[in-house]
């Protein structure tokens, strides 16, 4: 398994180089995604000068600014606040996320462990996250911030289920959960009998994909599902309390998390580190790149979104989940189903 | 089979302690999180017993679903943030000593009767049986029937739900 990089080392150290790698991918996904799309990408689009000033060219200081400004900020606990659970709550969140990329496959053999039940393991500790918002909304002892844990509770939970189904069409094709299997299922599948690009999923799961997205943004309680954090209504929701460090952490879960579903949608329906005509060796050191560009594709599409629409209301957002998105999602079910059957 | 040993007593001992602080917390929001680590760890045991689907079913059923409704429930209608002014205990000591002693003992007797001194193999075919294959395979050729009349009485329940939640 060790092979690309021409030399032997043994399973506790392999584990231990793993676990820091991915330790690293988290704030450096977030770090990324926070740049290009939020700094830039914003700027641009909503003609922004602030972020696009520090620094000379383009802004490209800013970002350094922030982090700095977050470390230096006093850490703050509300008197009332229930002190532990208010400590431990952005930990729960940035674990939640830190379990997700344990599966997600960069290479042949660039995972840290591909299990047999991946996605459906990934979808599972994404839920955990869930925990961590209610119980910071909860110990910060403020009204704002309870509403908007409940109102992330009760967004994430309805945003699951489309989430699974959208997943269970491409589990369905691939005929199994393990991620690896999945990117294999895309590389080896062929379109129409002509195998010359494998057959990515978003061609036969193109609902799918687009339930996928949706679903994740909501999630991730990016606009136009921001009504957790609703600024102009709830300050800023469940983090309302949180200060420097504390907050830089739900930051980095917030950016680590979007960079893991935008993983997840590259690896199960753009065919992950897959690229055709790549095979063996080279998949494990191009594998990477070809994640990153794929992963930057479809979080470019998210922020699109998160940039362009105002936000809904919240009988609008459970309305869209049980009444347009599950519906869709079971009949794109069942016509998976039919086809696999069929064919 | 040593490292397992250990594991599964680091784990035993995190749920017991933990489930004796869900009845012992004077604070219902702090019950609840306890009961967190009480079903993580369960996970952790089916993990431990090669039964990793299950484990995972675990996780996002329970953890992710249920005991978040319940924090949705209980922040809903009261989050006190000190302890709990209400009366969280319902006298109810020796009713509830017989039935967890009753409990205790119906579960002792069974399985020492069922598995005695049997020891558990973890090979490769035990793996396989845990996997998500051989559960789903179990659960639509064998035990079909009952799995749809599940089925039904959930959709019951939920039908009852919105029956008794609707207003007009």
């Amino acid at each position: 398994m060790t092979t690309t990089l021409a030399l032997q080392i043994g399973w506790g150290t392999t584990l231990a180089l793993k676990t820091v790698i991915v330790l690293a991918i988290i704030p450096l996904g977030a770090l990324v995604l926070g740049y290009v799309f939020l700094l830039k990408m914003m700027s641009h689009m909503q003609s922004r000068l602030g972020p696009m000033d520090p620094g000379g060219f383009h802004g490209w200081f800013q970002l350094v600014g922030d982090g700095m400004k977050f470390l230096q900020k006093e850490d703050i606990m509300p008197e009332q606040a229930d002190k532990r659970v208010f400590a431990t709550a952005p930990a729960v969140v940035v674990i939640s996320t830190f379990l997700v990329f344990l599966v997600i496959p960069m290479g042949p053999d660039l995972v840290v462990k591909d299990l047999d039940v991946g996605v459906f393991y990934a979808l599972a500790v994404s839920s955990l996250s869930v925990i961590g918002v209610l119980m910071a909304g909860w110990a910060s002892a403020n009204k704002y911030a309870l509403l908007g844990a409940l109102r992330a509770a009760g967004q994430l939970i309805a945003y699951e289920l489309p989430l699974l189904l959208a997943v269970t069409g491409v589990v369905v094709q691939a005929n199994t959960m393990s991620l690896q299997g999945i990117v294999y299922a895309q590389q080896d599948g062929s379109i129409f009998g002509w195998s010359g690009v494998g057959n990515p999923f978003i061609l036969t799961q193109f609902v799918g994909f687009l339930l996928f997205v949706v679903a994740a943004q909501a999630e991730l309680t990016q606009t136009p599902f921001d009504m957790p954090v609703a600024e102009s209504e709830l300050v800023a929701g469940y983090m309302v309390e949180y200060t420097g460090f504390r907050f830089l952490f739900f930051f980095i879960g917030e950016f680590g998390t979007a960079t893991a579903f935008a993983a997840l949608a590259a690896t199960l329906f753009l065919g992950g580190w897959s690229l055709p005509w790549v095979h063996g060796d080279a998949a494990n050191w191009l594998g990477p790149i070809v994640l990153f560009v794929k992963l930057m594709f479809v979080a470019f599409l998210m922020f699109w979104a998160r940039f362009t629409y105002p936000r809904l209301r919240e009988d609008q957002l459970q309305a869209l989940a049980w009444k347009v998105l599950i519906p869709i999602g079971l009949v794109n079910l069942l016509v998976t189903g039919v086809f696999k059957v069929a064919f | 089979m040593w490292a397992q040993q250990v594991a599964f007593w680091i784990i035993a001992v995190a749920m017991g302690l933990s489930a004796i602080g869900v009845v012992r917390s004077r604070n219902v929001v702090h019950a609840a999180l306890f009961l967190v680590v009480v079903l993580a760890g369960s996970a952790a045991i089916y993990i431990l017993l090669l039964a990793e689907f299950v484990a995972w079913v675990q996780v996002l059923v329970y953890i992710g679903a249920i005991v978040v409704l319940f924090l949705f429930g209980i922040m809903l209608t009261r989050a006190p943030m000190r302890d709990d002014a209400g009366k969280l205990d319902n006298d109810q000591r020796l009713a509830s000593g017989v039935v967890s002693l009753f409990l205790f003992g119906v579960l002792t007797v069974f399985l020492i009767d069922a598995f005695s001194d049997q020891k558990i193999r973890f090979t490769d075919s035990l793996v396989a049986q845990g996997s998500a294959r051989a559960v789903g395979s179990d659960i639509f050729h064998q035990y079909v029937i009952p799995f749809e009349v599940v089925s039904m009485l959930l959709l019951a329940a939920l039908v009852g739900a919105v029956v008794l939640a609707r207003r007009d």
